[in-house]
């Protein structure tokens, strides 16, 4: 894949959304959407995503796209694959097609983790992509199961009494690799080769695949928008978003960082986590992160070898 | 209903009113079918897998873990172009409640078999009409039976109603729980031929495999557009009233059996009226004949129709009529009367001569009505009419 061939590909996801400057899911699905080298029909939850590309009477989809509701993204799309076989196997269509469905964390992690499951266990043909920004974005920042422990949302508020967000997030990729399914990884956008790589290696996937894709929402977040992208490298480098795949059961680490920087670095970064600085530090909750940081990135190491 | 034979190919086979359905699915060969099991319903899938297994359709069949996931996969296939169906009853209903609104609001023409069951709590598996009274203004066209014979006509035309042009709009075929799900009777099946030639080929205007032309499904509309959309739904369902006749008679043309929105039993001169849909009909049938015999001048409106809603037939048809009671299978807990009661109320309101109007509740978790039952409604229905007695909701066969 060369930066060059890149450029001269037409953009099937086209300028003119309403997503915010510095949304981390317009460059995820510009980068997705460069791979696609078949026709492909797109599927989305309901969130920023859809509310943003596909407003009425405009869309930025060159390509079909169906949104349906909140929960229900990998159902929809497996209906949609479904035709497309017996379309198929019936003789009234010879074109090859692929299936990406875009679902926020809030849509894949929570209320959509249900149907995700079922239309993964069921074997569609179909490549899901999350889109995490760790919190429901779109309402107005509320806490998701992917939200970071110690993270301020608006239903985690700090508080005399709380310091934000008190359980730790749930690893949804490891659950999709626990489906047994023929390719799970774990990408960022700031790693944009990759996330190509492996939405190529997905979308070449003889079943269902998954990618858990980490893409900041800056409003939540609170960083500026040029930082978006570098923000997420530093996540990458503190090894709270390792960067990883499970390919037909076999586990490997895609990117190990030189230095693995202090996990404190990254939420510094990020007004969500400011009252863990000011106007004190919270030591000990910082180290208790840290702590579970390392022993995530372990875990996953000892899965990886 | 049943004019006359025309055709002396049809098949005289027993059937449940789930056995008759899922054949009738098998006789259609629909492109996907994604259902959850419920009971009573479930045997209908039942049964389509095992066509499946055996190689008489080759639909693509998507076991889904839900109901709501059902109706969502359902979406998507329709929204691809293609002709789908499935099943489901009471909390399964319920559970789709959210993307039931959705199909109908991105015009997909999708047949649901729905086997009427009661909601919980308290959970209740046996028949009343709450489920899809609860659904009943998603923009689906609701169209009930009263027996196995006639809930597999009833799929039959869905597919043609729901796949018109003008409609384009999802089609609930409703039948009785138990009572005609899992009644035996003698039903008359078409041949195979003679059904795929009834629906012919599914032609969508617009499909997301079309990848040469693309289009994107489900946008955001703001208060620029919403309305437009909305509005373009209840100008289907006025013209899905005409469709609904034209493949009604058609059918009966092809078939001899011919439907509209209602079956009217011994109502020509009848003076004192039921109406009620599903099964029920049936019992009340018996119970116009007895009062027939008592001098009675009863009748029977039996609605077959209930989205769409028949104003005009419906006041065309209780005209004749001194008093009428409506029979609800379902309440809406209003405290003003059950939900054919409200319709058939609003209805008749703007007319100067229409009959006096009782309500019946009844029939509630599968509770048995008779046609002693049902001459007991007929009886009050002269005080009604002479002003001895006043109209209010009231329910039947309930210890109060």
């Amino acid at each position: 894949m060369k930066l060059q061939e890149l450029t001269e590909k037409p953009d099937l996801f086209t300028g003119g959304h309403r997503a915010c400057a510095g949304c981390g899911f317009p460059i995820l699905i510009r980068l997705v959407m460069s791979v696609v080298d078949t026709p492909v029909v797109v599927g989305a939850a309901t969130g920023c995503l859809s509310v943003t590309t596909a407003l009425y009477p405009y869309s930025s989809w060159r390509v079909p796209f169906i949104h349906n509701a909140f929960e229900n993204a990998a159902a929809t799309i497996s209906g949609v694959e479904a035709a497309y076989c017996t379309f198929k196997r019936r003789g009234r269509l010879n074109t090859e097609i692929r299936f990406i469905a875009f679902g926020g964390d809030g849509g894949t992690y929570d209320i959509g983790l249900q149907s995700l499951s079922g239309t993964m266990e069921r074997g569609h043909r179909i490549l899901y992509i999350c889109y995490d920004n760790g919190a429901y974005a779109n309402t107005g920042i509320q806490r998701s199961s992917a939200t970071p422990r110690g993270a301020n949302t608006t239903t985690t508020p700090v508080g005399k009494k709380s310091y934000g967000k008190i359980r730790p997030r749930k690893n949804l990729t490891y659950i999709m690799a626990d489906h047994g399914i023929p390719y799970v990884a774990q990408a960022a956008i700031s790693h944009w080769r990759d996330l190509m790589t492996k939405t190529k290696k997905a979308l070449e996937t003889e079943g269902p695949s998954f990618i858990n894709v980490m893409a900041p929402c800056r409003l939540s977040w609170g960083n500026n928008p040029q930082e978006t992208v570098d923000l997420v490298e530093e996540a990458v480098n503190s090894c709270c978003w390792p960067l990883f795949e499970v390919e037909n059961g076999k586990w490997r680490l895609n990117f190990k960082p030189k230095t693995k920087t202090p996990y404190h670095h990254w939420l510094r970064r990020q007004t969500r986590f400011r009252h863990l600085f000011h106007p004190t530090e919270n030591e000990e909750l910082i180290q208790d992160l840290q702590a579970e940081v390392d022993r995530n990135w372990e875990e996953l190491l000892s899965r990886c070898q | 209903m049943i004019t006359q034979d025309k055709l002396k190919a049809e098949d005289f086979v027993a059937r449940t009113g789930n056995e008759a359905v899922a054949e009738a699915m098998r006789q259609i060969n629909p492109d996907v079918v994604a259902a959850y099991p419920i009971t009573p319903a479930t045997e209908i899938v039942q049964i389509f897998s095992g066509f499946l297994a055996d190689g008489l359709v080759d639909t693509e069949f998507i076991t889904v873990e839900s109901e709501h996931s059902a109706m969502s996969a359902c979406i998507g296939a329709s929204a691809a172009g293609a002709r789908v169906m499935t099943a489901t009853s009471s909390q399964g209903l319920s559970l789709m409640a959210e993307v039931l609104y959705i199909a109908s609001g991105l015009r997909c023409p999708i047949v649901l078999a729905e086997v009427n069951r009661a909601l919980s709590a308290p959970i209740n598996i046996h028949c009343d009409h709450s489920d899809t009274m609860a659904v009943r203004d998603s923009g689906w066209i609701q169209i009930y039976a009263e027996n196995a014979q006639e809930a597999y006509d009833n799929l039959i035309q869905a597919v043609r109603i729901a796949e018109d042009q003008e409609v384009k709009l999802p089609v609930m075929v409703c039948m009785d729980g138990f009572i005609i799900s899992h009644g035996l009777e003698v039903v008359r099946l078409l041949k195979d031929v003679q059904v795929q030639r009834f629906v012919g080929p599914n032609k969508p205007a617009y499909s997301l495999l079309d990848v040469e032309y693309p289009i994107t499904v489900g946008a955001l509309d703001f208060t620029d557009f919403y309305f437009e959309h909305r509005r373009q739904i209840a100008e289907a369902m006025e013209k899905a009233k005409t469709v609904i006749c034209k493949v009604g008679e058609e059918f009966g043309v092809e078939f001899g059996r011919s439907y509209g929105f209602f079956e009217g039993y011994k109502m020509e001169d009848a003076e004192y009226g039921v109406i009620a849909m599903g099964s029920t009909a049936g019992t009340a049938k018996v119970a116009v004949d007895e009062l027939r015999k008592k001098g009675m001048r009863a009748g029977l409106l039996k609605l077959r129709v209930f989205r769409p809603f028949p104003v005009t037939e419906l006041i065309n048809a209780t005209k004749g009529l001194k008093a009428m009671a409506v029979l609800d299978r379902a309440d809406t807990l209003s405290t003003n009367g059950g939900p054919l009661f409200q319709e058939v109320c609003t209805a008749l309101y703007a007319e100067d001569h229409r009959p006096k109007i009782n309500n019946y509740i009844y029939g509630l978790g599968g509770r048995d009505i008779t046609p002693f039952d049902l001459e007991k409604v007929y009886q009050e229905l002269p005080k009604l009419a002479a002003g001895e007695e006043k109209a209010k909701p009231r329910y039947l066969g309930v210890r109060e």
